[in-house]
């Protein structure tokens, strides 16, 4: 006990030695530092470990797929021909989704950004962050019951117009819920997110490459397209990331507006399906065979995700030099 | 082409707030006028106005006469677009386009009025600017590698590079070296000579020994306290300012005295 005094007491004296150089404070702030990059550090494993732990997951649980005989497979012939529809159907929703979404977006948020007088760019901005928030049941819901028949004139005049286009065959569903409606509703629904997204980029633009942009004589749009949207590049692929992250794995939306059924390349008839809406509704009735096979399934969309994401990071890398960041 | 300034009676406003009060300026062609004055005092503020770039600012804005050969820049119908491609800024920190090559960014401004450039005219323009602003040399064999990897002053040549090769009447510097080392702003003052044979050069500065090294005339603006708007004290050459200024203000600024 005495000794433990003491070596404290030495401790003060040492301390106050060598105060000048080796403070106290500096101490504190070393070991701060180390703690703090052991947390980081470990918030990185952690990612990386839930991400192996669902790859693990979703294989262990689809292994059984391999050993059941092609004939045994929903459908009867094997279970790549099972698959292949839905991994089509679910690519279709989520291109149609981001070939309208993007370049509405990307316009809303360059309006709040730089073209909205500050008054209407944060009403605009909040309704925008609103419609983040909206469960997707909801959108779900609203296109079954609203969109799909406000959409089905408008379908039959397209298949009769463009019918020569497989993708617009007809004949046009008459209910309207079809590829192309699921297609909207869930362009309505990661809508926000690139919004939201690229505003906050554009909004972060140095101001210094603006005027820069500005005294050469650009207009505003030239400026734009000058200053903005190239700093903003690798922003935008991000968002865009993220809303087809989204749109790839929406269930509820699709399921309840999709008048679901076999592979079609017209996307104004009944049927096609997509990964997630087809789990969400067979896997509360599945089991055994059944349910690797939907897992199996669910792999597919992990691996498609993986796939789009190294894309994405190519290009992104492919820019690197001129980014800004150096 | 080089153009004469002549400026009446203007005011320039932040809003409701009178910034700069009542200037009156007859700038030569072919010359460098220096812009010398304590914080504040409004001359980044006018010099701005020369090109419309003050007007971008939300609410900023400039009444009175800007004449450029006796036209007013702030006349009906004058589009800041013309303006400004007529009258071209070099900034207080170098700004090249960080997305762009070093060949692109001298060609930026280029390709916004003129879009389509043969390869060879661009070729020789990106060679007769970055020549003009005493970069060739050193960037001539990268010109594909992104400006933002050059050094401050080096960029700031580039800048100068880019902003010639719109081919303006009047170049104006906000402060072009205060984010440069010694050697890099001895290189943009000697460039600042050599651009006065084919412009009208308008430059603030902080930095008197520059205002004495680089300018034919010299401004000298002043503000009487926090809140009451800038004003124009004083205009001369160069070394009357320096050496016999007629206002005790402008004496006491550059003999340092000044608060």
């Amino acid at each position: 006990m005495s000794t433990n005094l003491s070596d404290t007491e030495r401790g003060q004296d040492d301390k106050q030695q060598t105060s000048s150089l080796a403070s106290a404070a500096s101490a504190g702030g070393r070991a701060g530092d180390k703690i703090f990059s052991g947390l980081s550090l470990g918030a990185g494993i952690v990612i990386f470990v839930m991400l192996a732990a669902v790859a693990a997951f979703l294989t262990w649980q689809a292994a059984p797929v391999v050993g059941i005989p092609a004939s045994s497979v929903t459908g009867g012939n094997g279970f790549f021909s099972y698959v292949y529809p839905l991994v089509l159907g679910t690519l279709m929703a989520a291109v149609i989704a981001l070939l309208i979404a993007t370049p509405i977006g990307i316009l809303v948020a360059l309006y709040i950004s730089h073209y909205a007088p500050a008054k209407v760019a944060k009403p605009v901005g909040y309704v925008i962050d609103l419609l983040a928030a909206i469960p997707s049941v909801v959108y779900g819901a609203w296109g079954m019951t609203v969109l799909s028949p406000a959409l089905a004139p408008f379908y039959n005049w397209l298949s009769e117009t463009f019918g020569f286009i497989p993708l617009f065959a007809g004949p046009a569903s008459a209910t309207g819920r079809t590829m192309m409606t699921a297609g909207v509703v869930l362009a309505i629904m990661i809508l926000p997110i690139i919004t939201s997204l690229c505003r906050e980029i554009f909004i972060q633009t140095p101001q210094l490459h603006e005027e820069a942009s500005l005294a050469l004589g650009a207009t505003r749009l030239e400026m734009i397209r000058q200053a903005v949207l190239p700093f903003a590049r690798t922003g935008i692929i991000s968002a865009i990331m993220l809303a087809l992250g989204r749109a790839l794995g929406e269930t509820m939306a699709v399921a309840l507006v999709l008048s679901t059924g076999g592979l079609q390349w017209s996307l104004l008839t009944s049927g096609n399906n997509t990964i997630a809406a087809e789990i969400a509704l067979n896997y509360p009735e599945a089991f055994g065979n059944r349910l690797a096979e939907l897992i199996a399934a669910g792999l597919m969309l992990f691996i498609i995700t993986l796939i789009v994401n190294l894309i994405a990071r190519t290009i992104i890398a492919r820019y690197q030099e001129f980014s800004g960041a150096n | 082409m080089s153009k004469r300034i002549d400026v009446e009676h203007l005011n320039v406003y932040y809003g409701d707030f009178l910034a700069v009060e009542d200037v009156n300026i007859n700038i030569e062609p072919r010359s460098v006028t220096a812009f010398i004055g304590p914080s504040g005092c409004g001359k980044s503020t006018f010099l701005r106005t020369l090109n419309r770039m003050h007007e971008v600012i939300p609410g900023a804005y400039a009444q009175g006469k800007v004449m450029l050969d006796g036209e007013d820049l702030y006349g009906r119908g004058v589009d800041p677009v013309t303006v400004r491609s007529m009258v071209g800024m070099v900034f207080q920190r170098p700004n090249p386009f960080p997305t762009m090559s070093i060949r692109d960014n001298v060609l930026a401004g280029v390709k916004l009025n003129n879009k389509k450039i043969s390869k060879s005219d661009s070729d020789a323009l990106v060679e007769s600017s970055l020549k003009g602003a005493n970069l060739w040399n050193e960037v001539k064999d990268r010109l594909d590698k992104p400006g933002s990897g050059l050094s401050g002053g080096q960029q700031q040549r580039l800048c100068i590079a880019r902003t010639m090769a719109v081919k303006p009447d009047v170049v104006l510097m906000d402060e072009p070296c205060s984010a440069l080392d010694p050697i890099s702003t001895i290189a943009i003052e000697d460039l600042i000579h050599e651009l006065k044979e084919q412009f009208t050069v308008v430059i603030v500065t902080h930095n008197m020994q520059q205002a004495q090294r680089v300018a034919d005339k010299t401004a000298f603006f002043n503000i009487e306290g926090t809140g009451k708007p800038g004003k124009l004290v004083e205009y001369d050459d160069t070394a009357t300012i320096f050496q016999n200024p007629r206002e005790k203000a402008t004496e006491d600024y550059v003999s340092g005295r000044f608060g």
